[in-house]
């Protein structure tokens, strides 16, 4: 699996490729900083990015911003956005084209090296991988989502975190179809049309998301 | 409506005109107590508590005045002197400082000329409409009729009945120009109080300086109390962590050869507790310059605070620009802090918040419409906000009725930077 990688500190940058080449992904490309970003995605289109936001040369959200154009020029180009910290308000704008394959998740996750891996092949998949500290910021709210029950909405925030249906099963220590059930409800109840599943979990997220 | 207050503004200014001609008759009365009270200086004792009373006495007098310049649009500064710290009521360094302030002989000086002005304007804007009224009653008329030796207006004397009507509509006429000019008439007076009783230039800056040195004594201890935090934060939070991974590390190194399996549990443990002291150290900078204010400038960092609590607030930022970096910073901490005084105290469903700039100050609300009442003398919230302000020289104004809606505006003067296109620094 290909992999371009966006990290501005050399010693994060190494460890990323490190880790991502022990778990068999060909690192095509590491850049350190914003504008060098977008022709890379472009001109590699891999199968998956590891973006930091904050890079340089204005050390605000050049990445985000870049992955984002990046995905408008190649739509559904799989991202998986890092950061020291996580604003609901970025992973809404990440979701905002609505076609999957987008992660957003602390660098302290990485430390956690499986799962962390796992997030990336779930990203190149077309999944989702939200940070759990995003997912309970959202949580912390009671006005959106006010038509799900407390059950359904943390199957949700489960979904968000980019987690399969037997893996919330697992989680929630309930069976998959119970798990099933729920996420039928929520889409009825969150008005999503029926499409292919993927799909629908990404728009459930973005609803999740959108406040 | 345009006619109602206007008719209304002119009535106003009349009164306001009778009020000003008593008002001044007091100010020879205290003219002559307050030399009387500096005559008897060298009485001791007496003197050390006369002067100080009637100079009292005689800002009050003049406080009314500036209040009264204030009503019809001239706004007059104080411009005394900040009393002495520790000085007893009727102790020699009250006196000295009551002597040696300018703004006392001022207002001594303003008391007969101020007096005359007002007196003579009052007549003035009383007389006009009198004058019109005594047309409009046609009272020419009659006198015309009674004796035969009387005029009004143009015609002086009257000599016929119809001259002796016409005072009627000339009545109108002066009525009309008489409460139009009585608010005109109000303005020169404030003016020329203006004049006595404002605050010198040397006074201004002394009184800019006072409150400066104020505002920047809070604003250093401020700082330094909030140093004091982020230290202690990070002596007994990320660094006794960092000390205590480092020791998990070590143990675990020892362990490689005689027990793998607990060293494959320290280590486990000192990936926790890595991550513990990520964790921390991401609080403490969100405390410090939250990340998304850096990225995303004060619209960013209001709308993600917005997200992030528990009620829908509506957000509405329009900034041409980015304000210098610790402007930015207490803009986004009083903001911060209001909007979560709405979370904490007012019980509301909705809240709005606005950020504004116009000639160069940014203007920040937040409005709610939970239950009201907020006191700025309780709770330290509010009160921090002004001290984050004051150092800016920025202000809040609070309205909380009881019952609702709370609106907390805050002003800072400040300078916006265009847009950041490519800027020159960072770190990494």
């Amino acid at each position: 699996m290909r992999v371009v990688i966006a990290e501005d500190l050399a010693l994060l940058r190494d460890g990323l490729t490190r880790i991502l080449e022990a778990f068999d992904f060909q690192v095509v490309e590491a850049v350190d900083n914003g504008p060098a970003l977008l022709p890379a995605l472009v001109r590699h289109r891999p199968d998956v990015a590891v973006v930091d936001v904050r890079l340089p040369p204005t050390f605000t959200d050049e990445g985000l911003q870049a992955a984002i154009a990046a995905r408008t020029e190649v739509p559904g180009l799989p991202v998986l956005v890092l950061s020291q910290h996580v604003e609901p308000l970025y992973a809404r704008e990440l979701l905002t084209d609505r076609s999957g394959g987008v992660g957003y998740l602390l660098k302290d996750r990485i430390s956690d090296v499986a799962q962390f891996v796992g997030a990336v092949r779930r990203v190149a998949a077309g999944g989702t991988a939200m940070d759990p500290e995003v997912v309970s910021q959202l949580l912390a709210r009671r006005e959106p989502l006010a038509v799900l029950t407390a059950r359904e909405r943390e199957v949700l925030g489960q979904m968000a975190e980019g987690r399969s249906n037997a893996a919330i099963a697992a989680k929630l220590f309930v069976t998959e179809k119970a798990i099933s059930k729920h996420i039928n409800n929520i889409f009825t109840k969150l008005g999503l049309p029926p499409s292919d599943d993927d799909n629908r979990r990404v728009l459930a997220v973005l609803a999740y998301l959108g406040g | 409506m345009e006619m109602r207050t206007w008719m209304r503004g002119g009535l106003e200014a009349v009164a306001g005109g009778f009020i000003a001609i008593g008002l001044s008759l007091t100010n020879f009365p205290l003219l002559v107590l307050w030399l009387v009270a500096l005559a008897l200086s060298p009485v001791a004792g007496l003197g050390l508590i006369a002067l100080p009373f009637m100079t009292l006495v005689l800002r009050a007098r003049a406080d009314l005045e500036r209040k009264l310049a204030g009503r019809v649009g001239v706004v007059i500064a104080r411009p005394y002197a900040p009393g002495p710290t520790r000085a007893a009521a009727g102790g020699w360094r009250r006196y000295q400082w009551i002597l040696t302030d300018p703004a006392t002989w001022r207002d001594v000086a303003w008391l007969v000329p101020g007096a005359i002005v007002s007196i003579a304007l009052g007549i003035i804007s009383l007389a006009g409409p009198l004058y019109g009224i005594e047309g409009i009653t046609l009272l020419p008329l009659w006198l015309y009729l009674g004796t035969d030796w009387y005029g009004y207006g143009l015609f002086w004397p009257i000599n016929s009945f119809s001259e002796g009507l016409l005072s009627l509509p000339q009545g109108v006429l002066i009525l009309a120009v008489g409460i139009a000019a009585a608010p005109w008439l109000r303005w020169v007076d404030a003016r020329f109080a203006k004049v006595f009783l404002a605050p010198t230039k040397a006074a201004e800056l002394r009184l800019r300086v006072a409150h400066l040195t104020v505002s920047r004594a809070d604003t250093v201890d401020a700082q330094a109390a909030e140093l004091r935090r982020i230290e202690r934060d990070l002596h007994d939070g990320a660094q006794a962590r960092l000390v205590s991974l480092g020791m998990t590390i070590g143990l675990a190194e020892e362990m490689l050869d005689r027990d793998l399996a607990h060293a494959r549990k320290l280590l486990a443990e000192a990936r926790e507790a890595s991550g513990a002291a990520l964790v921390e150290l991401r609080h403490l900078v969100q405390g410090i310059h939250p990340p998304v204010l850096a990225e995303r400038g004060l619209d960013g960092a209001v709308r993600a605070l917005a997200l992030q609590l528990p009620l829908p607030i509506s957000v509405d930022v329009d900034l041409p620009g980015r304000a210098e970096t610790p402007v930015e910073s207490a803009a986004y901490f009083v903001m911060a802090e209001a909007m979560t005084n709405v979370v904490r105290h007012s019980g509301a469903r909705t809240a709005a918040v606005s950020i504004r700039y116009e000639d160069g100050r940014m203007t920040m609300v937040v409005l709610d419409d939970g239950k009201g009442g907020a006191n700025p003398k309780e709770g330290t919230g509010l009160r921090g906000i002004a001290r984050r302000l004051a150092a800016f020289d920025g202000t809040m104004t609070l309205s909380s009725p009881p019952g609702g809606p709370t609106a907390v505006t805050m002003e800072l003067p400040c300078v916006l930077s265009s847009p950041r296109i490519s800027p020159s620094s960072g770190t990494g």
